[in-house]
C-alpha cells in the first residue's frame, strides 16, 4: 500500500520535474535567433513561426550533421517531451481547446529548439572542416 | 562480474561525475555550489572503492554487498545535504540559513527514527536493514523536499537558470530512484529487473549538472512561471 502511494507520487513528481526541465532547456534556446541560412533550410523564420509538424523534418536534418555529444542528451530529452505532447494532443487535448492550443505552442517550441541545435551542429561542422584544412 | 554494458555505464557515470567538478572549477562555480561538487567528488571516490572491492571479492560477496549499501547510504545523506544547500541558495536573501540547517538535520533525524521503527522487528542484521531502509526513505524525503523547493522557486520568482536546472534535474533523479525503489517493494519477485535500472538512472544527475555548469553562466536568467507545468 505504502509502496504503491510512493510509486504514484514519484511518477507524478517525475512528470512535473521532467516537463519543467525540458521547458528550461527550450527556454534557453528560444532567445537565440536563427541565421538566414538555417531559416531558408528549415523554412522557419519571422514569416513562418516554428510548428510542431516540422519537428521530425528538422530532426532529420539534425541527424545528417556530425553528432555532437554535447547536445545529444538534450535533444533526446526534448524528443521525449515532444512525444509526450503528441500523446496529450491525441487524447486529452481533443476535449479541451485551451490544452490543444498549449500543446501546439509547446510543439512549435520543440521544433525551434531542434532548429537551434541544427544551427550549432552546422557551425561545429564548419569549425571542424576549417581545422582540417588548416592542418 | 558485471558485463561490458554495466562496465561502460559505470565508466560513463564516473567520467560525468568528474566532468561536473571540472566544469564547475572551469566556470568558477565550484565554491558557489561547494556541497554539490563535494558530493560529486565523493561519488567518484566511492565508485573507485566499489570497483576495487568488486574485483577483490566478487559481486556476490558479502564484502561488496556491505560496501555497496553502506556507501550508498552515506552518499544519499550527502546528496540530502546538497539539496539543503540549494535551499540556502534560494532563501539566501531571507537570511534563513540557520533555519534551513536545523530543519534539514531535524528531518534527517526523523527519517532515521522512522527507518529504525520500520526495521526494528528484524532480529538479524539490524544495522544493514536500517541502512537500506534509510537510503530508500531519504530518496522519497529528498523528492518531496525538492518539490517544495521548486514550489518556492516559482513562488519567489527565482530566475537563475543554472540554479533552476540544478534543482529540476535533482527532482528528476530523486523521483526516478523513489519510483524504482517503490517498484522493487511492490514486485519483490522482479527486484533484479528494477535493480538493473539503478545504473542508467545514476547517469542522469551528473549529465544534467555537467551541462548546467558548462553551458549556463551564473548570469543566465529565465522566467520561472513559464517552466511550470500548470501556467502561473
Amino acid at each position: 500500500m505504502m509502496a504503491g502511494i510512493i510509486f504514484v507520487c514519484s511518477v507524478v513528481f517525475l512528470l512535473q520535474f521532467f516537463v519543467s526541465y525540458c521547458r528550461s532547456l527550450i527556454a534557453a534556446s528560444a532567445k537565440q535567433t536563427l541565421s538566414l541560412e538555417v531559416q531558408d533550410f528549415t523554412g522557419i523564420g519571422e514569416s513562418k513561426p516554428a510548428a510542431g509538424d516540422d519537428f521530425a523534418r528538422v530532426l532529420q536534418f539534425l541527424h545528417m550533421c556530425p553528432d555532437n555529444p554535447e547536445d545529444r542528451a538534450r535533444i533526446q530529452a526534448v524528443g521525449t517531451y515532444f512525444r509526450m505532447l503528441n500523446l496529450v494532443r491525441a487524447t486529452a487535448a481533443k476535449l479541451a481547446p485551451a490544452l490543444r492550443a498549449w500543446t501546439e505552442y509547446e510543439r512549435g517550441q520543440c521544433t525551434y529548439f531542434a532548429a537551434v541545435a541544427l544551427e550549432r551542429r552546422i557551425a561545429m561542422s564548419r569549425d571542424m572542416l576549417a581545422q582540417q584544412l588548416d592542418a | 562480474m558485471p558485463g561490458l554494458a554495466e562496465n561502460l555505464l559505470w565508466l560513463l557515470c564516473t567520467l560525468l561525475e568528474c566532468a561536473v567538478v571540472v566544469c564547475a572549477v572551469k566556470k568558477g562555480a565550484f565554491r558557489r555550489y561547494l556541497i554539490l561538487n563535494l558530493y560529486m567528488a565523493a561519488s567518484v571516490i566511492v565508485t573507485l572503492g566499489r570497483y576495487r572491492v568488486l574485483h577483490q571479492y566478487g559481486i556476490g560477496s558479502s564484502e561488496y554487498c556491505y560496501f555497496y549499501y553502506y556507501s550508498d547510504a552515506l552518499l544519499t545523506i550527502f546528496l540530502y545535504f546538497a539539496l539543503t544547500s540549494l535551499y540556502a541558495h534560494v532563501f539566501s536573501d531571507m537570511d534563513a540559513n540557520r533555519l534551513v540547517r536545523f530543519g534539514a538535520v531535524g528531518l534527517l533525524a526523523g527519517t532515521g527514527l522512522f527507518s529504525y521503527l520500520v526495521v526494528q522487528q528484524s532480529n538479524a542484521r539490524l544495522i544493514t536493514h536500517f541502512v537500506v531502509e534509510l537510503s530508500q526513505n531519504l530518496y522519497f524525503v529528498g523528492l518531496v523536499l525538492t518539490y517544495v523547493l521548486w514550489a518556492a522557486i516559482l513562488k519567489m520568482r527565482e530566475s537563475r537558470t543554472q540554479l533552476i536546472q540544478l534543482v529540476l534535474s535533482l527532482g528528476v533523479y530523486f523521483s526516478l530512484f523513489a519510483a524504482t525503489y517503490a517498484l522493487r517493494n511492490l514486485f519483490p519477485a522482479k527486484s533484479g529487473l528494477f535493480a538493473a535500472l539503478v545504473q542508467p538512472i545514476g547517469v542522469v544527475l551528473p549529465l544534467a549538472w555537467a551541462y548546467a555548469f558548462w553551458r549556463l553562466s551564473s548570469n543566465d536568467r529565465v522566467v520561472p512561471s513559464r517552466l511550470a507545468v500548470v501556467p502561473q
